[in-house]
Parts: C-alpha cells; sequence; structure tokens
C-alpha cells in the first residue's frame, strides 16, 4: 500500500530544543560552555559599524569632484563633532567663502574625488543577542554566538507574523472554541503571552498590542483582521520581520477555527510560565513554521519526546487526522481505510481518498491531501 | 549506459514544488508511448526535508498501477530485465519553489531601482531594496539580509567608472551579514554582482570567500544608459541551476538519474521551442504551478521564456490576490462570495499549500485565481519579450525614470497555438474548463488553436529530449498534447447583443452550419480531434476578426477534445457587474465546463 505522507505539525509535550543564537557580525560570547541562562540573558554581544552620511561636499562649495580633497579640513580616519566644518573654499572676499560642516559626530570615512561626496560614519552601535530560551550553554562558537539548550514543551503554528518575544503565558479564553475579544483582555495582561480560543479579533488585537500584550496564540483569525494588523495584504508567506506590536501565531488557519485541544490543553497546563514564541514563517520548500517554546524547569532528567512516530511511518489505518479544507475544515477524525483505487469527488476529479469516522461517528471521504495527522 | 535507441522502459519524474508527478514511457513495436503516471506530494517540508521520498512514493504509485516492478528496496532497478525496473530515469525540478531575491544598489531611485527592474523582470518577488540612501543604520541592513533568507542577492551601484565606495558598502554589509542560502544551510548564498566595473576586483575581496559570487555586466552602466538583460538572463539561470538545485534531498536524487537533473521550465522550454521550430508556428505555453507561473513564446523565431515567481496556485496563491485584487477574482466566480471569504480561503490554501478543492465551488474559486495568475504572467512576459535583447537601452535624461515601450514579439493575431500545462490546467476534471480558463486569460484573437498538456509531462518529454529525442517528439504528439480546439474570437469590443458575426462551417464530411452570433456570446461547435472544418467568418461592419473591421475570415480550421468555441466577448473583456453570475454561467454551460452550472 502507498503511504500517504502527510505532513502534521509538531506539538510535543517535553522535547529537547536547541537553538542557535547567533551575531549578526562577529563579537563576543560573553556565555560559556555549561553555563544556565535565562531567556532575557545576554549571550554574545558586538559594536556594528556606525551609519553612514553622505555630504555632498563637491556642491556645496560649487568646486569640481576631484578638487574636494584640496578644501578639505578633515581627512580620512578623522573624528568630526556635529555642525564641525569639513570643508571651505577659498576667497579672497569672506562673504564669498562657503563651508560644508558635518550633519554628526563620528568620522570621516571615505573622500570620494569622482563624486565629490564624503561619507562620514557615526560611532559604532553595540548589539547584544539574548538567548531567548532559558536553558543550559551547549556550544560556544568563537566570537558567533552559542547553541542553548533546553527541555521545553514544544508546539508548531502553522502561521505567524512578528518576531521573537518572551514572556508568561496567560490564558485569555477558557475553552479552545471560545473567541478572543476586547472584553477579555486586561491590563494584568501587559508583559505577557496571551492564548486565545476559535478566534481573535481585530479590536481584541489592536486593544492587546495598546496594552502591553507581547504576543497572542489562537486556533485562527479572519484574514481581513491580520491585514489591519500588518497594515497590507500579505501575498508570500514569508514573515518575521513586521513591526506589529504584537507576535500573532495561528495554531490552525484563516478564519474561526476552534484551537486542536491538545494545543490547548497543553497551553493550559503550561499557564504563567515563560514561553518564547517567534511568528516567522517561510512556507514554502524549506519550510519554516512559527514556534511556541515553554521551558520546563522542573522534571529535569532526559527529555522525552512525546511526539507520535506516526508522521514518520504514513498514514495508517486509525490515526487521528484533522480536515483541512472545505468541506469539513477543522473536523477531527480517525482513519477508517485508505482505499487504493482512485476515487470520483464532488468537482469530478479522480483522487485518492481517506475514509474518515468524525466525532459523531459519521464516515465521510476526503481527498487524502485535504487531511493532516495530529496526535490527541 | 544503454544506447538511445535501446531504451524500452523509460521512467521520468517532475519534482514540483507541491506534486511529484512520475511517469512510465515504454517502447510498444516501433513506437513510444507514455503508459502509466503516479503522482505524490512533494516531500520538501519538515518532517522529511528530501525530495526523493516523495520520488519514491511516486514510483511506488506507478509499481500499483503498471504492476512493473520498479524499485529493489529504495533503489530504481536499472537496466530493466523482463518485467522489472527501467532502462532510464529522467527528472526534472522546480521543487526549490519561487525566487526571493533583495536587491542592493547605491541609490535608492537609481542603481536600486534598476536593480529593481531586473529582478522583477527575471521574476522574482522582491524582498526588500536596501540602498545607501535608504535612511536604514548599517546594522539594520545587516540584519534585514540575515533575516529574510533570501534566494539570492543582487547587488549594483556606480555607474562604470564612477564611486566605487558606495556598492563597496553594501558588499561591506552583505559580507557582514554573511547570509546563508535559505535551502541548505551548508550552501553559499548566492550574490550577482552587476554594478560598476571598476570596483569587480574590491567587490570579489569582499565577497567571494563569503558568498557564491557571480559577476555580470553593469545593469546601470551611465545614468542615462540601462543595460538590464545581463542581469535578468544571470539571474534566472541562477535560479534554475542554484537554488533549486538546493531543495532538500537534491543531491541524492542526482546519484539517481541517468542524465543531469533539468530544471522543470527550461524542460517545457525546449519542448515549445522544439514544437515550434519543427511546424513553422508561433507559440505561446504557459506551465502553471505552486509558486511559479513560466510562460514561454516563439513569434518569428524568437523564443523568450519568463518566470513570474511569485504567481501560483498554492504557495504563490495569496501574491495573485494581493496583486490583482479580490474584484478581479471575484468576478470570475459564478456564484456570490463575498471578498472576506474568498481572503479566510486563499490564505488557508497559502498555509496549506497541498490541499485540493473537494467541492465544486472551491475548484471554481481556485480556476477563477488561476484565470487571474495566468493573465498576469503573460502580462510581464508581454512587458519582457521584447526585440531589443542583450541590447543596451540608450534613454535620453528625460525618461530616465520611466519604463520606454518596446515592441513587442507577442502578437496575438500572429498566435498558431497557445499550449498550458501545469495542474489546473491539465488536470481540470472537465477539459472546457481548462480551454475556459485559457481563453479569460490569455484573450486570443482571430484564430488560435488550444491545447493542454494531457497529464502535465511536457517537462519530463522536455528533459527526455536531451537523451532520446525522437521518443519525447512521439510522446508528445501522441499522448502529451490534447488538442482542445480552435478559438475564434473578435479583437475589438461593441455593445452586448448586437450584431456581430455570421458563421458558415463546411466540414469535411459535408455537413454544413451556419450561425449569426451577437456580441457578448460564447458558442461552441462540434469539431472532433481529428476533424477538420472550413470556416467562413463575416463580422458586422463594427467589428473586427484582424483583417479590418466588416472584414471577412477564412480559414481552415482544426477540431479538438472541446470544439470551435466562437468568442464574441470582445477584446478587451469585459465583464457587466449587473449580471455577471447569469453570464459566466451561461458561457461555461455554452462549453459544457461544469456540471448543473
Amino acid at each position: 500500500m502507498t503511504h500517504a505522507y502527510t505532513p502534521g505539525l509538531r506539538v510535543a509535550e517535553k522535547t529537547t530544543i536547541r537553538k542557535s543564537r547567533v551575531l549578526p557580525l562577529p563579537g563576543e560570547v560573553v556565555v560559556k560552555k555549561g553555563d544556565r541562562v535565562e531567556a532575557e540573558s545576554v549571550v554574545a554581544r558586538t559594536e556594528l559599524p556606525g551609519k553612514v552620511f553622505s555630504v555632498n561636499v563637491a556642491g556645496r562649495l560649487s568646486i569640481p569632484p576631484g578638487e574636494v580633497v584640496k578644501y578639505m579640513l578633515k581627512r580620512e580616519g578623522d573624528p568630526v563633532e556635529k555642525d564641525e566644518i569639513l570643508a571651505e573654499s577659498k576667497s579672497l572676499f569672506a562673504w564669498l567663502k562657503a563651508s560644508c560642516s558635518s550633519p554628526i559626530k563620528g568620522t570621516v570615512e571615505t573622500i570620494s574625488s569622482i563624486t565629490g561626496q564624503v561619507l562620514l560614519r557615526e560611532p559604532p552601535q553595540p548589539i547584544e543577542v539574548r538567548a531567548y530560551i532559558g536553558g543550559g550553554v551547549v556550544e560556544v562558537m568563537e566570537k558567533e554566538g552559542v547553541v542553548v539548550e533546553t527541555t521545553a514543551t514544544f508546539i508548531n503554528g502553522i502561521f505567524g507574523v512578528g518576531g521573537e518575544v518572551v514572556g508568561p503565558l496567560e490564558l485569555g479564553v477558557s475553552s479552545p472554541e471560545e473567541v478572543l475579544e476586547p472584553k477579555g483582555i486586561r491590563q494584568e495582561h501587559a508583559g505577557k503571552i496571551l492564548v486565545a480560543g476559535s478566534l481573535v479579533t481585530w479590536e481584541a488585537m489592536d486593544k492587546a498590542r495598546n496594552m502591553g500584550v507581547l504576543g497572542i496564540v489562537t486556533g485562527g483569525v479572519y484574514d481581513e483582521d491580520l491585514r489591519s494588523l500588518l497594515g497590507y495584504d500579505l501575498g508570500v508567506a514569508v514573515t518575521g520581520s513586521e513591526k506589529t506590536g504584537l507576535t500573532l501565531i495561528l495554531t490552525e488557519g484563516f478564519s474561526r477555527i476552534n484551537m486542536a485541544k491538545k494545543t490547548f490543553e497543553l497551553l493550559q497546563a503550561r499557564r504563567g510560565r515563560k514561553a518564547s514564541i517567534n511568528g516567522a514563517t517561510q512556507i514554502r520548500a524549506g519550510v519554516v513554521r512559527p514556534e511556541i517554546i515553554i521551558p520546563l524547569t522542573e522534571g529535569g532528567g532526559a527529555a522525552l519526546e512525546t511526539e507520535g512516530p506516526l508522521v514518520e511511518t504514513g498514514m495508517a489505518v486509525g490515526a487521528m487526522v484533522r480536515v483541512i479544507r472545505e468541506p469539513y475544515f477543522g473536523k477531527i477524525g480517525k482513519v477508517k481505510s485508505l482505499p487504493a483505487e482512485l476515487q470520483t469527488i464532488e468537482t469530478e476529479a479522480k483522487v485518492r481518498v481517506v475514509e474518515i469516522t468524525l466525532a459523531d461517528n459519521s464516515t465521510v471521504v476526503i481527498p487524502r491531501a485535504n487531511v493532516e495527522m495530529i496526535q490527541l | 549506459m544503454i544506447e538511445p535507441k535501446d531504451l524500452n522502459i523509460i521512467l521520468a519524474t517532475d519534482c514540483g514544488s507541491t506534486t511529484t508527478k512520475a511517469i512510465l514511457i515504454e517502447k510498444k513495436g516501433e513506437e513510444y508511448r507514455q503508459t502509466y503516471r503516479g503522482e505524490s506530494p512533494t516531500t520538501v517540508e519538515s518532517p522529511f526535508e528530501d525530495v526523493t521520498r516523495g520520488a519514491l512514493n511516486s514510483f511506488t504509485e506507478l509499481e500499483e498501477l503498471s504492476g512493473r516492478k520498479i524499485l529493489d528496496g529504495e533503489k530504481i532497478i536499472m537496466p530493466a530485465r523482463g518485467d522489472e525496473g527501467v532502462d532510464v530515469y529522467v527528472s526534472t525540478s522546480s521543487a526549490g519553489g519561487g525566487l526571493q531575491m533583495m536587491v542592493a544598489g547605491a541609490v535608492r531611485s537609481m542603481s536600486a531601482e534598476s536593480a529593481q527592474r531586473a529582478a522583477l523582470g527575471a521574476g522574482a518577488i522582491v524582498t526588500d531594496v536596501i540602498a545607501s540612501n535608504d535612511k536604514r543604520l548599517p546594522h539594520e541592513r545587516i540584519e534585514l539580509i540575515r533575516q529574510h533568507r533570501p534566494d539570492m542577492i543582487l547587488l549594483s551601484g556606480g555607474t562604470d567608472g564612477g564611486t566605487v565606495s558606495h556598492v563597496v558598502e553594501l558588499a561591506e554589509h552583505i559580507a557582514a551579514a554573511n547570509p546563508r542560502a535559505r535551502l541548505g544551510t551548508t550552501f553559499k548564498l548566492p550574490v550577482l554582482y552587476a554594478g560598476n566595473k571598476d570596483a569587480r576586483d574590491t567587490i570579489r575581496k569582499v565577497l567571494e570567500e563569503r558568498t557564491y559570487l557571480q559577476i555580470t555586466e553593469n545593469l546601470r552602466p551611465s545614468l542615462e544608459a540601462e543595460n538590464l538583460m545581463p542581469a535578468r538572463q544571470k539571474i534566472q539561470d541562477l535560479f534554475l541551476e542554484h537554488v533549486m538545485a538546493h531543495a532538500p534531498g537534491y543531491k541524492k536524487l542526482m546519484t539517481w538519474t541517468s542524465t543531469p537533473i533539468m530544471p522543470t521550465p527550461a524542460a517545457v522550454g525546449v519542448i515549445i521551442e522544439n514544437e515550434a521550430r519543427r511546424h513553422g508556428i508561433s507559440i505561446v505555453g504557459v506551465d502553471i504551478g505552486g509558486a511559479t507561473t513560466d510562460v514561454f513564446s516563439v513569434f518569428d523565431g524568437n523564443f523568450t521564456r519568463t518566470v513570474s515567481a511569485n504567481l501560483g496556485l498554492s504557495y504563490s496563491i495569496s501574491n495573485v490576490l494581493a496583486e490583482t485584487g479580490a474584484e478581479n477574482v471575484l468576478r470570475w466566480i459564478p456564484f456570490n462570495m463575498g471578498e472576506a471569504d474568498l481572503r479566510n480561503r486563499v490564505k488557508n490554501k497559502m498555509i496549506r499549500p497541498t490541499t485540493i478543492p473537494q467541492l465544486q465551488g472551491e475548484l471554481q474559486m481556485e480556476q477563477a485565481i488561476a484565470r487571474e495568475a495566468l493573465r498576469l504572467a503573460f502580462e510581464q512576459h508581454k512587458a519582457l519579450a521584447v526585440g531589443l535583447k542583450g541590447v543596451q537601452r540608450v534613454r535620453d535624461i528625460s525618461e530616465t525614470f520611466k519604463e520606454v515601450k518596446e515592441e513587442g514579439l507577442v502578437n496575438m493575431l500572429k498566435l498558431d497555438l497557445l499550449i498550458g500545462s501545469g495542474g489546473v490546467l491539465s488536470h481540470a476534471p472537465r477539459r472546457p474548463q481548462a480551454m475556459l480558463m485559457l481563453i479569460d486569460a490569455f484573450l486570443p484573437e482571430g484564430i488560435t488553436r488550444l491545447g493542454v498538456d494531457s497529464i502535465f509531462m511536457m517537462p519530463h518529454l522536455g528533459v527526455l529530449s536531451s537523451i532520446q529525442p525522437a521518443a519525447a517528439q512521439e510522446v508528445f504528439e501522441k499522448d502529451c498534447l490534447v488538442p482542445l480546439g480552435t478559438c475564434l474570437a473578435i479583437t475589438n469590443t461593441g455593445r452586448w447583443g448586437e450584431k456581430c458575426l455570421e458563421i458558415k462551417l463546411n466540414y469535411t464530411d459535408g455537413r454544413k452550419t451556419e450561425d449569426s452570433i451577437p456580441f457578448g456570446e460564447l458558442r461552441l461547435y462540434p469539431l472532433g480531434p481529428k476533424e477538420e472544418a472550413e470556416l467562413e467568418a463575416h463580422p458586422a461592419r463594427s467589428f473586427d476578426l484582424g483583417k479590418g473591421k466588416g472584414h471577412a475570415l477564412k480559414s481552415r480550421v482544426t477540431g479538438g477534445v472541446v470544439g470551435l468555441v466562437v468568442d464574441t466577448r470582445g477584446r478587451p473583456l469585459n465583464i457587466p457587474k449587473n449580471n455577471r453570475i447569469e453570464l459566466l454561467k451561461k458561457w461555461a454551460n455554452a462549453l459544457g465546463a461544469y456540471p448543473n452550472s
């Protein structure tokens, strides 16, 4: 029988997570192998070159670019203060003198005799990389960064926006069916990551970010509400760098869809714990899905991978699946049979199907491409 | 290696971004025929991240359907022994998905803008534009490059002989980011340098070690001149040969094949170009996939290929909606659907790209989006299919910042054959659906033959033609190209319902048909795959079939599985909003496109 390799998203109660934390430029790693770090701990830092400003000296002094060097009062590498004169034209008459001052404090980077431009660079800027997850430093990459390892609950979202945030996990709803509305968001949620049920409305997202909520994990969202959050229509699912003021992770999809029971219960069980979440998503080859990492501080011992091995072996009779397309979108069922023959569906297309039994004991036939494997 | 003439059993796959399609071609007597086909989801996603899993699944399906044992464990039995194995295995791949590029230029409104035009022209999605004067802090640029994980960076800046410092500074930022390719952490990110030629040595010093640096001609050699073609071509080459080649598992796949794996669009291009040359005709071919849509054209012997990397029906489906707007999609849906509903459905397809429509309405929604993807891809193609290939385009200073209209190669009245390929066209449950989508999207004028790739095997045949061209041609003509029929269309517009066209059809078997067709109709006349008829069409005084207003057209037309379609809906096609649903249903019914429509 052909295996039905149906990608499923990772939902693990307890697993080992390793995260590389790397500087954008070589710098200094400030922790050692074996150190314990908190999510907020700085693990590496560096100084990045300052912002570059260009000054059109040739234009300002009305001289040919090739003569700029002659009129410069500063040389490449010289420090300059803000408003300090960089170059000055010479004239017998003082009122005909023209000068050019520095718009910034920094250093003279280059003087171009081709364009007549002078590039100034601001002082270097310190940059720090934090651990993002609490755990142990298991690897140090000299001058580049570290690998932090922790035992954690790990949940993949299906889609997200916004980057890494860390904060205590809090429930905004009491069930996976419930909608997170503005009234569900309170002052004490500031600085926290909120869990919604089947939906979070735009009004709730707006209130949440204004109140200082760091992130929201929800079953679904309406696309028009996502557009309101982003301020534009998302074309390609490559996200993570949005400056929305709120990291949003969907576990199920667009529209109102109940969060999977297991996912909700796991999040519920981890209420109050510090969670590290990242909405970064890339849905193409080399896929990246958003993540929710909740380090487990107690329990210790070897990490126990509780994810089922189902996805590795293919779909089989008895496996639990979720329908991921209309008409039974979001419904969960058990695989009853996997007919080998192609079957004609409503569109008149002949496709491979799976027969599943839904919670109400009814049996439905779904294209195999429209189910994903889950664990309950 | 077996001699090409001794190839009796050929296994071929196309590993697309969504599905992996395997076919079996067998020599039966003296002719090659395609016999079986299997397919499986492409397995580049987690947890597999190995394109070969999907390939093996598709082989297993072929084994089940054909009864022929192809695999010994996970190894292809080669060469064939009796009822087991195959003589050769060939493959194409586009599993790398779409092309995402960052472009960098010294000045945002000059070289960076030219670089953006070059990247867009090559079919890329430009994820961000970096420039020395973009008001970002250097570390912000560096972080951006790291975060985006683009497939490729195009770096330009400085006119030849001009400043080198700005572009070198940008190169330093790229080097500082030490960017990693999206696919495969061990590969270097391709960086294409198309800036000041005087800076090449310095750029090499800065970037060669950390990136896969390629250098091409300056795309802005002087302020007044833009020379985009070398950069465009190089981007497409890098996309095909470098980016795609790093899809997970590709290395293993390469050890299985008997000939180098060919990028899917290149293989399709080979087949289309061969067909145009063989018959001396003009062809437009389109291959609409999950992430990309490729358009190919051959007019007067000039072959042009464009890749619209952001137009497709799974990974890129939301981008089609974003680019064309909900209104343009909804105008093709023959029932009431709210914009919010459409948006949620499209986004759900985007995040779960391998799902398929189960309901009729969902199929019609995807086919509506396909029309827009095809239309936009063809627009992009027409903009690029211009006569000045590779020649430096000189602009005077007044037009430095605007596109100059060039004479296009695509001429719809000269188009002989329009071929559609890709899942939504090849696998449309009814062939009239494919014909309707092609007519609506491409708006052929005058007389045009239409065909579809029967089961999406042009890529397979393209790569096969590199080792056994005769077999590829034979299978293309006998099993691959399904003639849909011929479309006769007016080239201008008029008032709905006014007298438009009189036609006479004289079939070779002696049958005759005459009809009078008002403006705004789509009518189907039976004309089977091997049938021909003499067509005489007389447009009313204000209508044109390409011969001038009111001038008659006579031609021998060939049939297909759909027949002869006469389209008097006008060019451009404007669907009235007040009775849109009624008209869409009427047109679909005229072709028998959907059940109960």
